[in-house]
Formats: structure tokens, sequence, C-alpha cells
């Protein structure tokens, strides 16, 4: 009994790791391709959840207030473009203050600080009636948007302006020598990003049933724990791994998350860690990622030379 | 072809340091010119060439290239009519991304990007003839990041970019000079054959006054922002580098006393 309880925890963390892994495609998109520390994510997934919770609540198809949403969090990620590449603003600021905006967006689009979704349909009631058993729908859904997404963001890094867009993280002196404008590709680059964001923020208000102006609280860093458990564990080989590492990477995370909780509600720790301990958990999880990879060069390098 | 007239361009305007870097700068390409620049330290040298490539706009003056006014076009624009090769060789190449993705990107340089495929087969085999014609050995490596080659792979793989679709003008920025002196000379050898085949116009700035006589057709000294000598044809051809020198001492009143070791090397 106590094994398949276990079980049915992981598996609940790895429903909500791959919801927020969609996130997670968003951040990739902009912190590692196009080299973009875009603190604008904290907003629009919130954005995204209130869009999602007040469309299903005024009785939208599910699916179409998921899209509405992604094209909140698009705008979103436009207005940060915006302030950077037309008004100059540095990029943490342009981020920091779209983000710090849509918090009054936020509150103004659902009316108060928590919007309930009690007996409303969503897309995984939708699912539910169809015969699925509860406990997988969120699984389901889940799977079926992100190899959708991984498939187009893939298809979209081979195209002209895939290309330049990667080309515009790496060497933006280059893009422009060869006639590009890096511009239009930062602001593409956060728009789609947002766009996946605020889907992940939406799908997450449908799942749990409630969006709340605080849900968007430390979304970058969750999503930067995503990135760099991916890449630990996954390599860098294509942008396929690479995306699917991110993926994995927020399941992980959220199934290390999962298991603490689990250990520590039985245990007779001295301090007992409750949900609200999660965010320095989360840092140090980030801290241990960021280390990792020198600490493994390290290690081998001296591994080497052991060695002869 | 390109003409400058009566260009201005002045950095840190209004401070005590300001530096006057362009001072009325004319220029006259004809199409075909092979033209070489040399000039000690903050001559305006590279300020020419990015004045011309649009990195920064100039406060006074006209630049036309094939009849078209590009003064007021921004970078991205005017390089649908240039092709560039920097001095530092990491600028002219995106590190992370394929040999063959760069060379596609260049393939597009100037035109309008869209959603379709960013490499075609026909392309990839049209990269691998131009990688074989270079002759370093990177035919057979297009989905190499370009990260991993030397520096004189990539100053060469950037001139390919820079050329694979014929420029209007060709900038090389002393695109030899992070080189050592033997990928130095191969390099300058591989712009030469480039140039050559494809009749191509080009400005070259260099530190060195014996490459700067041994190739082009024409040769220009800068000095304190202007042209101060600009010879061509059969009087280029007689140069030598005490001649130069003699020119040099003359504009700078002796000033240059220090360069002189460096330039004549």
């Amino acid at each position: 009994m106590e094994i398949v309880s276990w079980l049915w925890n992981m598996q609940s963390g790895a429903t909500l790791g791959i919801i927020w892994g969609i996130m997670g495609l968003g951040l990739y998109l902009t912190y590692r391709v196009l080299n973009y520390a875009d603190l604008t994510v904290d907003g629009s997934l919130t954005l995204g959840g209130a869009i999602s919770a007040v469309y299903v609540a005024a009785g939208v198809q599910p699916i179409v207030a998921i899209l509405l949403a992604t094209f909140g969090g698009m705008m979103a990620g436009l207005v940060t473009g915006f302030l950077h590449t037309k008004l100059r603003i540095p990029d943490l600021l342009a981020g920091i203050l779209t983000q710090f905006a849509l918090y009054t967006v936020n509150l103004r689009i659902m009316g108060k600080a928590n919007f309930g979704l009690l007996n409303q349909v969503t897309i995984f009631s939708q699912l539910k009636e169809l015969g699925i058993p509860s406990k997988w729908v969120g699984l389901i859904v889940g799977l079926v948007f992100v190899v959708v997404l991984i498939i187009l963001v893939y298809c979209f890094f081979g195209t002209e302006i895939g290309c330049a867009l990667r080309a515009t993280g790496n060497n933006p002196d280059m893009v422009k020598a060869m006639g590009g404008n890096t511009k239009v590709y930062i602001m593409l680059g956060l728009i789609v990003g947002n766009g996946l964001v605020a889907m992940s923020g939406a799908m997450l208000a449908q799942y749990q049933g409630y969006a709340d102006i605080n849900m968007g609280v430390g979304t970058i860093v969750i999503g930067l724990a995503s990135i760099m458990i991916g890449e630990v564990l996954f390599s860098k080989r294509t942008y396929f791994h690479r995306l699917a590492g991110v993926i994995i990477g927020s399941v992980v995370y959220r199934i290390i998350i999962a298991i603490v909780l689990r250990i520590s509600m039985n245990s007779n720790f001295i301090i007992k860690i409750t949900a609200d301990d999660m965010k320095l958990i989360t840092a140090v999880i980030v801290i241990i990622a960021l280390i990792a990879p020198n600490m493994k060069d390290r290690f081998l390098s001296k591994f080497a030379k052991e060695g002869k | 072809m390109l003409e400058i007239k009566n260009v201005y361009k002045s950095f840190n305007i209004g401070t005590p340091v300001q530096k006057d870097a362009l001072m009325d700068v004319n220029l006259k390409l004809n199409e075909g010119d092979f033209v070489t620049i040399i000039g000690g330290n903050g001559a305006g040298k590279s300020t020419m060439l990015n004045a011309i490539a649009g990195v920064f706009e100039v406060e006074k003056g006209k630049i036309t290239i094939d009849g078209v006014d590009v003064t007021k076009f921004p970078e991205y624009k005017r390089a649908k009519y240039i092709g560039r090769v920097f001095q530092d060789p990491l600028r002219g190449t995106a590190g992370d991304m394929w040999i063959e993705e760069n060379l596609a990107m260049a393939l597009r340089r100037g035109k309008t990007r869209s959603f379709v495929w960013g490499i075609s087969n026909k392309e990839r085999e049209q990269f691998v003839e131009l990688l074989k014609h270079l002759d370093l050995g990177l035919e057979d490596r297009l989905d190499s990041k370009v990260g991993l080659l030397s520096g004189g792979q990539r100053q060469a793989l950037t001139l390919l970019m820079a050329t694979i679709k014929k420029p209007q003008l060709l900038l090389l920025d002393e695109h030899t000079a992070a080189l050592d002196p033997k990928t130095a000379k191969k390099v300058l050898e591989i712009t030469q054959r480039v140039v050559e085949e494809h009749n191509l116009t080009t400005l070259m700035v260099t530190h060195n006054m014996k490459d700067a006589i041994k190739y082009g057709n024409r040769l220009i000294m800068m000095h304190n922002g202007t042209i101060i000598y600009d010879v061509s044809g059969e009087e280029k051809k007689n140069l030598h580098v005490s001649d130069l020198l003699a020119k040099f001492e003359q504009a700078s009143g002796g000033e240059f006393a220090n360069d002189r070791m460096m330039l004549a090397n």
C-alpha cells in the first residue's frame, strides 16, 4: 500500500512537471537560445492562469481559453520586447517592469486575488467524461501538448527565421552583418517564449481548479531549475534532446519536491518541511545544478591525472 | 560604385575626450577596385569601414553604394550590399552553430527570411564544393560547430560567408591581424583569389605595409581622420615601404616614429 501511495505521489509530480515543463520550454527559448534573462515570466504565467480561469468561468471552451491565454502571454512578451528593443531599456529591467505591471493587470482580469474554478468544465474534466480515469487525464493532456510543442519548436529552429533567432542569441554582430534585424528576432523570441509560459499557466489553472495572483512567483527559478537539471541529465546533442531535456528536468524537479515533502511528512525531523519551504529548497536545487557541470569537470580531470 | 562625400564622425562629442575620428572624408571607388588602407593607430581606418557598414550614423556627409543613398540605412539593411570580415575571428560567425548553418545564413544575406527550411540539400552540396575550394579540410565537417575551428579556419569561413552571395562591396577590417604570420598569409592568399574570381570591389585595412603594396590595385593612407594619400595603377606597383614611411613622417611631422617599427614589419 505504502509503495502504491508513493507511486501516485510520483505520478502527480510528473503531471505537474509536464505542465510546468511547457513554461520551461518558453524560458529555454529566451534564456538559453536568445541569451536574454527574461523576468517577465513570473507575470506572464499568472496572466495565462488568470485569462484561462476567467474565460472558463464564462463558459468558453477550455481549449479556446488556453489559446486566448497564450495570446495574452505573447502580448506580455511584446511589451517587454518593445521596452528593450525600441526604448532601449536593459533586458533585466524591461522584464521586471512588465512583470510588475502585470500584477495589476492580472488582478484586474480576475477581479480578486484567487479565482476558483469549482465544478467548471476544464480541458481535464472534458477528458474525464470521455471515460479516461481521472488520475491519468492530467498526464495525458500534458503529454499531448508537450509532444506537439516540442515538434513545433524543433521545426521552428530549422527555419530561416529560427536560424536567425538562434544566431541572434549567439552572435548578434554576425546576424546584423548578414542582414538580419536582431531587434525583430529578440522581439519574436520574447513573444513566443512568453506565449508558452502563459499557456503553461493556463493549463495549470484548469488542472488545479483555480488561478491565484501569486501562482507565478518564482517561475523564473523553477524554469531555470528545469533547464539546468535537464542539461545535467541530458547531453546537449541535438535541439530535440535539449527540448526534451527541459521537460524531463521539470518532471525530475517536481519528483524531487514530492519526495522531499513525502519524507518530511512521515518522519520526525526537528523542523517540519512544508510546502512553504519549497522556495528555499528550489534555490538550493538550482545552485547544485549550476555547479554540477563544473564539479563533474573537476572530478574528471582529477581522475584523469590520478589515472596517469 | 562606392562614394563617400564630406563624411564627418566624432565620438564623445562635447566632452574633454572628444575624438574627431573622421574629418571630411571623400572617397570614390570604381567597380572592381581592390583598395588597401594603411595608417597609424587612430587614423580613422576602422571608423571609415564602420561608417560604410552602418555600425553608426555619420554626423555629416553622404554615402552611396551603387547609386543608392545608404547614409540613413541601419546596419542590417546595408548588409544587402556589403560583405564584411572583422579583425576578431569570433565576430563574423556564430560559434555555437554548425558550419552549414552559418553558411546558410550567409547565403540569405539581405534577403527577407521566412518560415521555410533554413538549409536545403542542394545548398549543402554547394557548401561542400565551396569548402573544398578553400582547401582547409572543412568540406566533410558541415555539422561541426564553428566554435571548434581555429582562428584561421574561422576567418577563411567568414570570408567565404561574406562572399558566398556576391556583395557589391567587400570590407576587410584587419582580418588577418589576429592570426599567426603563416595563417595570415594563407588567409590573404584566399582573399586575393576570392576577390579576383568574383571581381569584387574591396576595401582592406591592414597594418602591414608590404601587404598593402602587394595586394590590390590602389592604396590609400589615412591620418587624423582624413585620406592624405591615394595612389593606384603603375605608381602603386612601384611603391616601396620606404616611400610610405616617408609619407607618414611628412604627414605626421615625425610624430609616428613609434609606429615605424610596427608598420615596417
